[in-house]
């Protein structure tokens, strides 16, 4: 065969198949286009159900989307123009009606919801599915926690369709735990019918089968590779969604989402780099919204247990050498809201996240590290580690930190944790130094606080950081919160801010934003405070 | 024929044997702990230590591996932690997939590299020689993501002849009812020609990627073994017999010098097969390769154990397979066998 | 009478290895090219560190991402790194990567292979057990097995790069020592009192060098590449160390943005690194053994 004739055939053949598909497409297609939703990102969910072992964050989105929860809340619009979930308002979903007493609260379910079987909603899936949650242990449970939630006794069926939260104790953060993505009312009977002696709570059928009420259901998922959902249309939560199907679909490589995105062969991706979110902006060919992160900061957390950080005079030290604006620009690409370099003069406000008065100032950190005893920098090199499921902020943050830090002879070796094992790194607490990022979802400075900055040993408190002091402003402000004395809330928030910068045993750095890009054609995004897509409120041309 | 082929399958046990030990400590090695994942966010030390013990890990590594023989010989390969799926079920639904894959990435590298060889050895040492071995050498001179990513940009983000990168599939089209799992296949069996298209579409670029990479092994082996068969008595005879060069090349000395290239193919193949765990992370293809890269990575156990012993059992059963072919091609190796 | 015709004077081995050589590489020139471009890489690796214009480590944002200009002439990364810095000092790490690759894995490989060829029976069956259940993993993987359990660092990338490739070369090396296993200079080792390890190490060994050689030198090219592969999975070098595989991998995520000069000349100095040694090998077939030149 003649080479020549042989490139020919192929040639024909390649084209042949790739005639550009919106050529072709019957009007069938393009209608059922205009009612789909397809989302891509970098993974998807590893269970449907968050009250599920080891459930991943993906699967909070199926689980906001094909469950009720009792409450929601009402939006309002911050200062971009961006609907915003309102933490102070809630709006009736599942519950019509909401009485709230001196240590209970009274709910009226409404009486024409259903599960998608047809089945109705009463007060007995609510008290099932509020036991599970606070039974089956992990994530699921210590949230309920946050909220004081912890004891089935504290859940009660008054009738078929009133049910009663008691409060264990006066928690300013009980009812707004009602509204989080974990109390979510499941169809009792069929996972009862599903459950075993070694699954009683049914978490195996749950892991692959949306059993809610809500606006859509999964109606087929391949782990790894896409998710798809179609819209119920007996939702009686709230008004009927525009979309009548969302298509999820997992594409690992950051450019080719970006490619997808451009060529509108994909409607939105919140899981893009920093730099394409800044660059589509301003492009204008695409809608990017950005809100900054409820109640969350990325930091540089330090072992305050250990030498050398256990001196604090090391931490300043630290504080004053990092290259923050360096970060901002080639990192973030001023997609976040600094949280240093507040001036000298700024009063401390009650509100968290606040910016400390450190900046960048490599004589001072210099002259810091003198004082702590290492004139010449630290003897040994430190080791700095970062998830890195998140490599595409975090290498960048380690590697400008690194370069700055030798500056003032502070060696240290880039340790990259694969995202499986960052929590078991972050529980041994034995990384010296590290960059991580938290965020609550209830909005409050004490919820903040009790995670990161008490004693008790949690897992977010990454620094292993002890100070009776700072336990006493947080319980204080807790307390002062439940019985509304204001006064003594300001104090004590002002007070627990002021000491976590005078004894910094961890650096925030910024507020991140939660970037989203949409086809233009695409209304209706919501910002909340999971973060997560809301797919009720999406509309399309 | 039927005792070679239970003498290699003997020979095989030891190796498979090997590879079950190995992959065992290996994942066992891995950084990271299957009890921590799943106790989750803000478990306290003693109830990692109670999921420890309840999966089992606090165990012996012996008493570990008893227990994961006894599950492989039940057919249970275990459950994946990341997908909470069976592992057994994922890698049958997702072997299909990349083996359609890498068949056809061969076939196009066979289709290219073949003729290629063919050439370059009829005019050695000339000018089209060394076009011919630069071409395929730098093929295989890249990192094949690399391949991947720059086929996606220009044929995909520029031209926009290829179809998006967004797997098997258009998100339009729904599988054809499941025969072999090959779509291509299935869509023909199920007669819709328009899924056979789509499919198709969405297989070219990766299937480009990873023939690109395979190139320069096969054309190598055809130039070489073409040379050789070229030089020889009978094929002298029917050039003096005054045949055409057409019947001499390819009817006479390309038939005799398939023998070694189709060892070759197989060994390709077999490399391929663990090698497109890359393309499949450009592609979002949904296959084993994928899968066993994110779940190494989050040290989970039971689908690398699961993807290296298919991949391993495959590589035996394709040798097998050559050696057989072999046999059926070259009555000489079979008398001898 | 006839006169014994005298011979003339022996020319010494290395004269005639050298013409030798000129021989091969003047009749293929694209020998030739890849000896000069291996010589290029050589330098670089030596000498790269010195003559750069800037450090490689020294990042400035305000200068991130521009593109080759006479200041930077292949432009500048994410953290406003010189390119061309990076790209020459990073010759350096790949040519060792490369080059502690094959020298393990020919010690491992060489030595595990004339041994079993050599003493033959049980030698042998370990020797050959442990070559087939190392080539009946998907070789890839396996690397990435390797580096994920002992930690991404350069020595476990090579360390990963030789167990991968050791089946290989204890093949070739069997074959050959068995073909030597009764050779003259063998017996006449063993009867001037050497051991069987003085006999395999000095004297079968380096005689088995010159056919490994041409698979050493592909499997150079294989070393950079894998160490770029796993740069893709996040199992490379740590940051911020300059090496190929990993600018590709993280400049590819620049390219849809268009700034191509991140991947394209890291890309490009690694793919003529591989060429190079893939060319080579060739040449180096040639000049061994004639008879093999393909």
């Amino acid at each position: 065969m003649k080479r020549r004739d042989f490139l020919k055939s192929v040639t024909a053949l390649t084209a042949a198949a790739a005639v550009p598909a919106p050529a072709g497409w019957s009007p069938a297609k393009a209608q059922s286009r205009q009612e789909t939703l397809l989302i891509v990102s970098e993974s998807g969910p590893n269970n449907l159900d968050i009250h599920g072992v080891g459930t991943n964050v993906p699967g909070y989105e199926v689980s906001w989307n094909c469950y009720d929860r009792l409450i929601s809340h009402e939006m309002k619009t911050n200062d971009q123009g961006t609907p915003y979930y309102d933490k102070t308002k809630f709006k009736p979903e599942l519950a019509e009606d909401m009485n709230i007493g001196d240590m209970s609260v009274t709910f009226k379910l409404r009486k024409d919801a259903t599960f998608q079987d047809g089945t109705p909603v009463t007060a007995k899936d609510v008290k099932w599915s509020f036991d599970r949650a606070v039974t089956v242990g992990g994530f699921p449970t210590f949230q309920m926690s946050a909220g004081s939630l912890s004891k089935p006794e504290q859940f009660v069926i008054v009738d078929d369709n009133t049910f009663r939260v008691d409060f264990m104790k006066k928690d300013r953060l009980t009812v707004p735990d009602l509204a989080v993505i974990v109390p979510c009312i499941l169809n009792s009977e069929l996972v009862k019918s599903k459950a075993t002696e070694q699954d009683p709570w049914g978490l195996e059928f749950t892991k692959l089968n949306t059993v809610g009420s809500g606006a859509y259901k999964v109606t087929n998922w391949t782990a790894g590779s896409q998710v798809v959902l179609e819209r119920n249309d007996n939702w009686k939560g709230g008004p009927p969604p525009k979309l009548k199907r969302i298509i999820w679909r997992m594409v690992p490589d950051a450019g080719n989402r970006r490619a997808l995105l451009e060529r509108g062969d994909a409607d939105v991706s919140y899981d893009l780099p920093n730099k394409d979110f800044s660059e589509l902006k301003s492009d204008g060919k695409l809608s990017i919204i950005s809100t900054p992160y409820s109640n969350g900061i990325q930091y540089i957390g330090m072992n305050v247990a250990h030498p050398p950080f256990d001196n604090v005079k090391v931490r300043y030290a630290i504080a004053y050498a990092i290259p923050y604006q360096k970060i901002m620009d080639a990192v973030m690409y001023n997609l976040a809201k600094p949280m240093f370099g507040a001036s000298a003069e700024a009063p401390t406000e009650v509100a968290w996240p606040q910016p400390h008065k450190f900046n960048t100032d490599l004589a001072k950190a210099k002259a810091l590290l003198a004082e702590a005893g290492y004139p010449n920098g630290l003897p040994d090199p430190i080791q700095m580690s970062f998830d890195l499921g998140f490599a595409g902020v975090n290498e960048p943050t380690c590697v400008l930190t690194q370069e700055s830090l030798a500056q003032i002879g502070i060696q240290t070796t880039i340790n990259k944790v694969p995202g499986a094992n960052w929590r078991t790194e972050l529980t041994k607490k034995t990384m010296p130094l590290f960059t991580n990022v938290f965020s609550g979802w209830l909005d409050y400075p004490e919820y903040f606080f009790y995670w990161c900055y008490h004693s008790g040993k949690s897992i977010f408190n990454t620094m292993d950081y002890q100070s009776p002091q700072m336990d006493t402003f947080i319980d204080g402000a807790r307390a002062a919160a439940a019985t509304g004395d204001t006064d003594t809330y300001n104090k004590d928030v002002k007070g627990f801010v002021d000491l976590a910068f005078t004894d910094m045993p961890r650096i925030p750095l910024y507020q991140p934003y939660v970037n989203i890009a949409m086809q233009k054609n695409i209304t209706g995004y919501q910002y909340w405070f999971h973060r997560r897509l809301d797919y009720r409120n999406f509309a399309k041309g | 024929m039927l005792t070679m082929i239970l003498k290699r399958l003997m020979m095989a046990i030891p190796s498979l044997i090997g590879v079950v030990i190995v992959t065992f400590l290996l994942t066992r090695a891995l950084p990271g702990d299957p009890a921590a994942y799943f106790a989750g966010p803000a478990a306290t030390p003693q109830a990692i230590q109670e999921i420890r013990v309840k999966l089992g890990l606090d165990r012996p590594l012996i008493v570990q591996f008893g227990h994961y023989v006894d599950d492989l010989a039940h057919g249970n390969l275990g459950t994946s932690l990341t997908t909470g799926q069976p592992v057994a079920s994922e890698l049958r639904n997702r072997l299909p997939a990349s083996a359609e894959l890498t068949l056809l990435g061969l076939i196009v590298s066979i289709i290219i590299a073949v003729p290629l060889g063919i050439l370059a050895a009829t005019k050695p040492n000339s000018l089209l020689d060394h076009a011919c071995r630069i071409v395929a050498t730098a093929g295989v001179s890249l990192p094949v993501f690399f391949t991947g990513l720059i086929l996606v940009y220009v044929f995909y983000y520029q031209l926009g002849w290829a179809p998006a990168p967004l797997g098997r599939l258009d998100v339009f089209f729904t599988e054809p009812p499941h025969v072999t799992g090959f779509y291509l296949i299935d869509s023909l069996i199920a007669r819709d020609p328009e899924t056979f298209m789509a499919a198709l579409k969405q297989l070219i670029l990766p299937a480009l990627t990873l023939a690109i990479f395979s190139l320069a092994p096969i054309a190598r082996m055809t130039r070489a073994s073409m040379l050789a068969v070229l030089s020889s008595d009978f094929v002298r005879t029917a050039r003096a017999s005054g045949l055409s060069a057409y019947t001499v090349i390819i009817t006479y000395a390309f038939r005799n010098a398939m023998l070694p290239v189709i060892t070759t193919l197989g060994m390709v193949f077999s490399f391929l097969l663990g090698a497109n765990v890359l393309v499949e992370k450009v592609f979002a293809w949904p296959g084993i390769g994928s899968y066993a890269v994110e779940a190494l990575l989050a040290s989970d156990f039971a689908p690398v154990q699961g993807f290296v012993l298919t991949m391993a059992v495959m590589y035996v059963a394709i040798n097998l397979m050559i050696d057989v072919l072999y046999g059926v091609i070259d009555p000489r190796v079979r008398l001898d066998a | 009478m006839t006169d014994i015709a005298t011979s003339p004077p022996r020319e010494s081995s290395l004269t005639a290895l050298f013409k030798h050589s000129r021989y091969v590489l003047g009749e293929n020139p694209v020998t030739g090219f890849a000896f000069a471009l291996f010589v290029l890489i050589v330098l670089a690796s030596v000498f790269g560190p010195h003559i750069v214009p800037y450090d490689p480590l020294a990042s400035d944002t305000t200068q991130a991402l521009k593109p080759p200009n006479a200041h930077h002439w292949f432009g500048t990364d994410q953290l406003g790194r010189d390119v061309f810095s990076r790209v020459v000092v990073a010759t350096r790490l790949d040519f060792f990567i490369a080059i502690a690759s094959v020298a393990l894995v020919f010690l491992m490989g060489g030595l595990a292979g004339v041994a079993a060829g050599f003493f033959g029976g049980w030698t042998d069956r370990i020797v050959g057990r442990i070559a087939d259940t190392i080539m009946a993993f998907p070789l890839f993987v396996l690397a990435m097995g390797i580096v994920a359990a002992l930690g991404n660092t350069v020595q476990n990338i090579v360390l990963a790069t030789a167990i991968v490739n050791f089946p290989l070369y204890a093949r070739i090396a069997r074959a050959e020592a068995n073909i030597r296993r009764d050779a003259g200079f063998v017996e006449a080792a063993r009867l001037s009192g050497n051991s069987d390890w003085r006999i395999l190490s000095f004297q079968i060994l380096p005689n088995v060098f010159p056919i490994l050689v041409v698979q050493m030198s592909l499997t150079m090219g294989y070393a950079i590449l894998n160490a770029a592969g796993l740069s893709f999975i996040g199992l490379g070098v740590r940051p911020p160390t300059p090496e190929w595989g990993i600018m590709v991998a993280e400049g590819s995520a620049f390219m849809v943005s268009g700034e191509w000069w991140n991947a394209t000349f890291p890309g490009a100095a690694l793919m003529v690194a591989v060429f190079c040694f893939n060319l080579l090998g060739d040449g180096l077939r040639d000049m061994v053994d004639p008879r093999r030149r393909t």
